[in-house]
């Protein structure tokens, strides 16, 4: 790691003093991607700035119509919160399915947000429910905040305060996880909301999470597995690497499409 | 440098620390609790595994700074004198370990295992193990002293 100072700040107006005084300093919040980010010398900041004692940034609130989550919380306490189970249990579910048991005692939903790894799960949840993300000088719909692989609409020192779930009429997510890392090869999370059945894909894209529209279009007619029959996820805006083809991880997005409306359906 | 403070096995100590410095090596290198052990460094073994604040995590992915004030117990901490925690005595029984280098790091993941759920079915026991990696034992015996560990501790 380079050198730098570790900064801890008690509030959101401090943190926020903090990063503008010192334009190259960086948000901590459980570490689990920016301390090996750190390690591997991908990040050279002048400061640190821990957000992760700040009183503001936590806590879940759940009322009729939507779950609040601190930016905060960590996968634990989102999987394992009464009141996310009862509202949103395949919100709750997803963030038992991230990593091990030491990262989703550290990670966060806030720093797993404004990461936007292309594999994390979250975004999809973000995406497929149309959450709000809630920052410290505005909220952007989920539809606006991914703007490609770890790229989002966060400005320079804007801080995730939280993020507000609307609860949806009926939801899931399916994951296919990479047998060494834990992350998602492919991640579907298709949620029939008031505004419509929305269907996200995280792990495939080239570009990050997506709306697969086409799964939406069919499944508003026919909320059922066989209204995807023969749809597929379009393979040339999908990752290749040495794990998989874009052919392979554009299949298993359609797969893991229909196994969570079966998990829905029954 | 930072000034920080913290408990570790019950006792109380304080460090001067650098932002940069990593928890598992002010654990091993200042305070000479060699037991946690560093086997990738990169997040994927889980052999830095300890505990802070009542939950198990990765030291190699903790700066030290950020225990300021928490409470740590490493696997020195969990013998009681010369009596063996259940899970390490289970361990041993269970012939879970062949080189050991992965062990303390098994023993501290199944620690949090238990806690959350006395009574683990194997494949809860799988995947409470899923940032922990053994190059020797291919689990079995693993998995079978964590069992055993439940055991114990129900008497
Ligand atoms: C072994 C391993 C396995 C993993 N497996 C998975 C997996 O299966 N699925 C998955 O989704 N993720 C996985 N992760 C990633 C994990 O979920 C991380 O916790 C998460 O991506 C980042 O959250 P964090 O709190 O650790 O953020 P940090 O690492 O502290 O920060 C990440 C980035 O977000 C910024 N940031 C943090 N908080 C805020 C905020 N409130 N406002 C603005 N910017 C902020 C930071 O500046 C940094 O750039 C894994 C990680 C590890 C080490
Ligand atoms: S040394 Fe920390 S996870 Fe491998
Ligand atoms: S006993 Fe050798 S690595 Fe697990």
């Amino acid at each position: 790691m380079y050198a730098f100072e570790y900064l801890r700040a008690g509030s959101l107006a401090e943190a926020g003093d903090l990063l503008s005084k010192n334009p190259e300093a960086k948000i901590l919040a459980g570490g689990q991607t920016f301390i090996p980010t750190l390690k591997a010398r991908l990040a050279q900041p002048t400061h640190v700035v821990d957000v992760a004692r700040i009183k503001d940034l936590a806590g879940i609130t759940v009322t009729a119509d939507a779950v609040t989550i601190g930016a905060m919380t960590r996968h634990v306490e989102v999987g394992n919160s009464a009141e996310v189970r009862k509202a949103i249990p395949a919100l709750a579910a997803l963030a038992l399915e991230i990593g091990d048991q030491q990262v989703r005692n550290r990670g966060t939903l806030g720093g797993s947000v404004a990461n936007n790894d292309p594999a994390a799960d979250y975004p999809s949840a973000v995406l497929a429910l149309g959450a709000t993300i809630i920052t410290t000088s505005r909220e952007i719909a989920a539809d606006d905040f991914f703007q490609g692989m770890f790229a989002t609409a966060l400005a320079e020192g804007e801080i995730i305060k939280a993020i507000r779930f609307p609860i949806p009429k009926r939801a899931a997510y399916s994951k296919f996880h990479h047998p060494a890392s834990g992350y998602a090869m492919a991640g579907a999370f298709v949620a029939d909301t008031a505004k419509g059945v929305r269907v996200a894909i995280t792990g495939a894209g080239a570009s990050g999470v997506f709306r697969w529209s086409d799964a939406e279009a069919a499944l508003a007619k026919s909320f059922a597995a066989a209204a995807l029959a023969g749809l597929k996820v379009d393979d040339s805006n999908c990752i290749a690497d040495l794990h998989a083809g874009s052919d392979y991880r554009a299949h298993l997005a359609a797969v893991m499409t229909k196994r969570a409306v079966q998990k829905i359906t029954g | 440098m930072t000034k920080i403070a913290f408990t570790i096995n019950g006792k109380q100590v304080s460090s001067d620390v650098e932002g940069r410095t990593l928890l598992v090596d002010l654990i091993r290198d200042e305070l000479k609790l060699t037991g946690t052990h560093v086997g990738c460094d990169t997040s994927q073994c889980g052999c830095c595994t300890i505990q802070l604040d009542g939950d198990m995590v990765k030291s190699c992915a903790m700066l030290a700074a950020q225990a300021d004030g928490a409470n740590i117990v490493t696997i020195e901490g969990l013998a009681d004198g010369d009596k063996l925690h259940a899970v390490q005595q289970a361990f041993t029984e269970c012939h879970g370990l062949q080189c050991g280098f992965c062990t303390p790091g098994m023993i501290m993941a199944s620690v949090g295992i238990l806690k959350a759920n006395p009574n683990p079915s194997d494949e809860e026991i799988v995947k409470g193990l899923e940032g922990n990696l053994c190059r020797c034992t291919g689990y079995v015996n693993i998995i079978k002293s964590v069992k055993r560990a439940a055991e114990l501790m129900k008497v």
